[in-house]
């Protein structure tokens, strides 16, 4: 580890690792700084993603998928299923152990280097100006100088905290997740399923993702508004117990997942945030991959330039915001709010919906068709569905 | 006051992320609590997937 970097990722996940990619394909010498012992461990996420998503910054890997998805069955409260296959899309179910890791070592190759078992401890300031961070490397304490020190440390973020920056997750805006990976279940193959509803999983959703045969990961997310009442293990449990009995549990995971706008102010003099540590999650679904790595980039490439011309002031790093801005923040908006929209919906109104729904024949449904008729009791929401899906 | 229920936190953070004061410290496997800044707002205790976190009376 040197004494001092350009920039300083704080966080080893696909947000800490794509920023420190293109940050140094394009210049800049940049340090990866992870607390966890491994990078990619441990995995706190479903691991679903679209192939358009991810092409957008890798070539996908074999050894990265644990299933291909086409098509996905979502569940009504009283149990109505709707199949949905997908058009356009496809999704996999990543094996984020060996994607996270693949990731670094693509920020390697491209001249980061990356440090595990660091704990990033605070600031350093002098005169008011960030300057490095103190952390804590196999136990010894160090100071490690950067001009700019970037906030990819997840749900748990406090680098942005220690800038004066707002990450905090509003309690509404978080969501209460629980999983279990999973065998010794019959679930069917290259297919997601989502239940929705108050009994499954209150303003969020529970999913089978499946990851080979005989196994999936089985999990939920439950809106913090209600976890206080009942937690997300209790209501996990209760779904196993009554449709899984005989599973075998091999990977037990919790975690929280900010279901919110993206922060106002991702950026101050000499730092950045991306990532989950910036709520850059799509607030309907809870993916966060994607986004995470397109914040990393767009702020890698900033960071390089900022490190190029000499200039780290927050006026230089709000090119970064403008980008994402152009890139996804309005997308992100108009996804809160069909989420606020869809979290208005009663068991009986989704009821209503999923029979609607199941009346269409299989090989007319579309996401978008599902998504319209979710819509009904807001219709100007339409419109901004209509957005999202042509993509305006 | 916030007690930690030891042996159940799985270290995921998302107390950190919802606490308004800045106050919990979690790490690989590690999660503390400073008291002094802590406002007993229970957020924490709400939101934990797995129920780790209660509030106990200190009267």
């Amino acid at each position: 580890m040197k004494p001092s970097y350009d920039i300083i990722v704080v966080g080893g996940g696909p947000a800490g690792t794509m920023t420190a990619k293109y940050a140094a394909e394009n210049g800049a010498d940049v340090c990866v700084l992870e607390k966890t012992r491994d990078i990619g461990y441990p995995v706190r996420c479903g691991e679903a993603v679209g192939h358009d998503g991810i092409t957008q910054f890798v070539e996908m890997q074999k050894n990265w998928i644990a299933e291909k998805i086409n098509s996905c069955t979502l569940v009504s409260p009283e149990g109505t299923k709707l199949d949905v296959p997908f058009a356009n899309e496809t999704g996999y179910i990543l094996n984020r152990r060996i994607f996270d890791y693949d990731l670094s070592r693509l920020a390697s190759k491209a001249g980061a280097q990356i440090f595990t078992k660091v704990k990033v401890q605070g600031l350093l300031f002098e005169n008011d100006k960030i300057i490095g961070v103190k952390v804590n490397h196999l136990g010894e304490d160090k100071e490690i100088k950067g001009k700019i020190i970037v906030g990819a440390d997840g749900v748990d973020s406090r680098v942005g905290r220690w800038a004066g920056l707002k990450t905090t997750v509003k309690i509404r805006d978080m969501e209460s997740c629980m999983q279990y990976s999973v065998s010794n279940i019959d679930v069917k193959r290259n297919n997601m399923t989502m239940f929705v509803g108050k009994n499954y999983a209150p303003g969020g959703y529970l999913w089978i993702f499946p990851k080979g045969d005989n196994f999936a990961n089985i999990g939920l997310g439950i809106s913090g508004k209600y976890s206080k009442h009942k937690s997300a293990k209790k209501y996990l449990d209760e779904f196993m117990s009554r449709e899984f009995p005989d599973a075998s549990i091999h990977t037990s995971m919790c975690g929280g997942c900010p279901i919110a706008y993206p922060i106002k102010k991702p950026v101050a003099d000499n730092i950045m945030i991306v990532g989950d540590a910036a709520h850059h999650i799509n607030p309907v679904t809870g993916g966060g991959i994607t986004p995470a790595m397109k914040s990393g980039m767009l702020a890698g490439i900033v960071g390089a330039e900022a490190i190029k011309y000499n200039d780290q002031s927050e006026k230089f790093l709000e090119k970064y915001v403008k980008a994402i801005d152009k890139d996804f923040t309005k997308r992100h908006h108009t996804l809160y709010k069909i989420k606020e929209a869809i979290s208005q919906l009663s068991d009986e109104d989704i009821n209503g919906i999923a029979r609607n729904i199941d009346s269409i024949p299989t090989e007319k449904r579309t996401l978008r068709k599902v998504f319209m008729s979710s819509m009904l009791k807001k219709p100007s929401l339409i419109i901004d569905v209509m957005r999202i899906f042509t993509g305006l | 006051m916030i007690n930690i229920i030891e042996n159940k936190c799985d270290f995921c953070g998302t107390c950190v992320g919802v606490c308004p004061a800045n106050c919990i410290d979690v790490d690989e496997a590690s999660i503390l609590i400073n008291h002094k800044k802590c406002i007993d707002c229970d957020l924490c205790v709400y939101i934990c997937p797995i129920e780790v976190l209660e509030s106990i009376n200190e009267a």
